[in-house]
């Protein structure tokens, strides 16, 4: 069931636009992740999300409910969710109080008050701080009392910007706990803003491409990582092997595409003539020392221009009229003897090679 | 020059003495202008909240003007609320003209500007991510500007007795709506002006010194504040 649902959202002010035609949905319970370089238009839009500014177009509906009925609607609404901002905001009072805060403007009891805040200084480890003044705080606790003041309401959706930006790794792993057991106990709907990739990778059913004010794409992560829809996708995402060229022949859905005077085949929807990028992961690579008969399209000779190693793995790059990036285990490398300039065959199926424009 | 030095060591006298007319006058002074401060401050702390707290059209224009009126001549404020209350004016009916009352209305349009701006001044001070955090956290408009009001206390105290401070010191409105007038509106201000010119120097002197010495306390009182802030 939806939650939260985007139409053709837009945003500008002093003349410039921040976000243009925003649509998707967010289902209940899901995480969904909102990733996109900085100055992408992220916190544009969780601000948007959380009511705190108006959009200049477009409609935001929770739950089924147009956002922009009344103001008494917005506060309605505005309090079944809440938000954590990038640079802990804590008010100049007591711990205690700053966690406090949402139920005491709901006009919640003392009581009730009381057992929630020892809850939530429990889940986010915070017992014994509750008479800290919060500006004393490191940015971490900061961060970690920010976090409890928004989850103590019980929200249905949580909007997290970059919570764990600028922060040590023990406070970042500590925050991320957190997130996960309370996604995964209270079926909280979350959607965060990050520009860390694999945070969004670990912690997300769905993630949104955001890049200069637009969505480009929305899908799974593995879509997402292993599909961009587009070169500026493909390269924010970190996506290697990505190489240009036109479309020369087709047979059916078998496309020939040439990259730099060598011949790539691959399956694609696209037109002969037209001028695409080819992406091709690693992982997909095999590298032989002859050229062996396999069912393959792809098998090009090159040598070896650069190899890197990373862990239990080698990263190798062979120049076979074009760079091809490709990753080898230790070992492998070791038995083929790989080593700087050594001729070796990289092959790779048609399948394997993902065609974007 | 001895002279005075007698005068000054009389008025010492006359204040350590607790000379009773002193006391009186004293004491009206600071209950006229502490009402002033207190009821004026009920409408334009909280107003001065809801324009920061606002976007609209001109609220620069409007903090402009506000600003303007922070040195506005005290005897034009005298002048102004006169032509409101005095017999012929449209609030002539009330009959507040030369009561304690009449004192009290033209302090608190003298002091407003004063409490506004300070005040609005004084929530810019606070980081917008405040606001914000409040809001997100569930608060309506008056709980969010009542939190930025919180956060920005010092501040605020401190707008508020320079409020007082600007009309325990003015003379010109209260001689104007209070007509000075003995046992009833004279405060401390329109006390000295008065025996000045009467050539009663000693208790100008000691009413003098009183008025000092409370601007005096409000100004550490005002420097401790926005140590503390």
């Amino acid at each position: 069931m939806t939650l939260l649902k985007t139409a053709q959202l837009g945003y500008g002010a002093d003349c410039k636009t921040f976000l243009r035609n925003i649509t998707f949905e967010v289902e209940r319970a899901e995480v969904f992740a909102l990733i996109g370089p900085t100055g992408a238009g992220k916190t544009t839009l969780l601000r948007l999300l959380n009511l705190l500014d108006t959009p200049t177009s477009g409609k935001i509906y929770f739950n089924g409910q147009d956002t922009a009925k009344s103001t008494q609607l917005r506060l309605h609404i505005r309090r079944r969710m809440a938000m954590v901002f990038q640079k802990p905001v804590v008010f100049n009072s007591s711990v205690y109080e700053n966690i406090a805060y949402p139920l005491k403007v709901r006009g919640c009891g003392r009581k009730e008050i009381q057992t929630r805040v020892e809850e939530m200084l429990q889940i986010t480890d915070l017992k014994g701080y509750e008479k800290r003044r919060a500006r004393t705080l490191s940015g971490g606790e900061a961060q970690r009392v920010a976090l409890a003041r928004a989850m103590i309401a019980r929200p249905e959706l949580l909007l997290l910007d970059e919570p764990t930006a600028n922060l040590d790794p023990v406070s970042v792993s500590k925050i991320e706990e957190v997130l996960a057991n309370t996604i995964r106990e209270q079926k909280t709907t979350v959607i965060m803003a990050t520009h860390d990739m694999s945070q969004g990778q670990r912690l997300a059913d769905m993630i949104g491409v955001l890049m200069n004010g637009e969505i480009l794409q929305i899908g799974s992560p593995s879509e997402i990582f292993c599909s961009p829809s587009n070169k500026e996708v493909a390269e924010f995402v970190g996506v290697e092997n990505i190489l240009s060229g036109i479309i020369s022949q087709k047979d059916g859905a078998l496309v020939t595409i040439n990259v730099d005077g060598a011949t790539i085949e691959a399956i694609s929807e696209f037109a002969v003539g037209d001028k695409i990028y080819v992406i091709i992961r690693p992982e997909d690579i095999t590298f032989t020392l002859a050229k062996e008969t396999s069912s393959a399209r792809n098998v090009f000779q090159g040598e070896i221009a650069r190899m890197t190693t990373v862990g239990q793995l080698v990263r190798i790059e062979a120049d076979c009229g074009f760079l091809l990036l490709g990753v080898v285990t230790k070992r492998s490398a070791e038995e083929l003897n790989l080593n700087l300039g050594k001729k070796i065959y990289a092959s790779f199926k048609a399948t394997a090679v993902h065609v974007i424009k | 020059m001895s002279e005075l030095w007698e005068a000054f060591l009389q008025a010492i006298q006359l204040i350590v003495t607790l000379n009773s007319e002193v006391v009186e006058i004293a004491l009206r002074s600071l209950a006229i202008s502490a009402t002033a401060v207190v009821l004026a401050s009920l409408v334009c702390i909280p107003a001065g909240g809801l324009i920061h707290f606002r976007n609209f059209q001109g609220k620069r224009v409007l903090i402009n003007i506000i600003q303007t009126f922070y040195s506005l001549p005290t005897v034009c404020i005298g002048l102004f609320v006169f032509i409101f209350i005095s017999r012929a004016g449209p609030l002539g009916e009330l009959g507040l003209m030369f009561t304690p009352a009449a004192v009290v209305i033209g302090q608190m349009v003298l002091i407003t500007p004063i409490l506004m701006g300070l005040t609005i001044s004084a929530l810019s001070g606070v980081d917008k991510a405040i606001k914000d955090s409040a809001l997100s956290s569930g608060a309506t408009e008056f709980q969010a500007i009542w939190t930025i009001i919180k956060e920005a206390r010092f501040a605020v105290v401190a707008a508020f007795i320079m409020g007082f401070g600007r009309a325990i010191s003015e003379v010109g409105a209260a001689i104007i709506l209070g007509g000075n007038i003995r046992g009833y509106t004279r405060v401390l201000t329109t006390a000295i002006s008065l025996e000045t010119q009467k050539g009663e120097l000693v208790l100008a002197l000691a009413l003098g010194i009183i008025l000092i010495a409370l601007a005096l306390i409000i100004n550490v009182i005002v420097n401790l504040a926005l140590q503390r802030y």
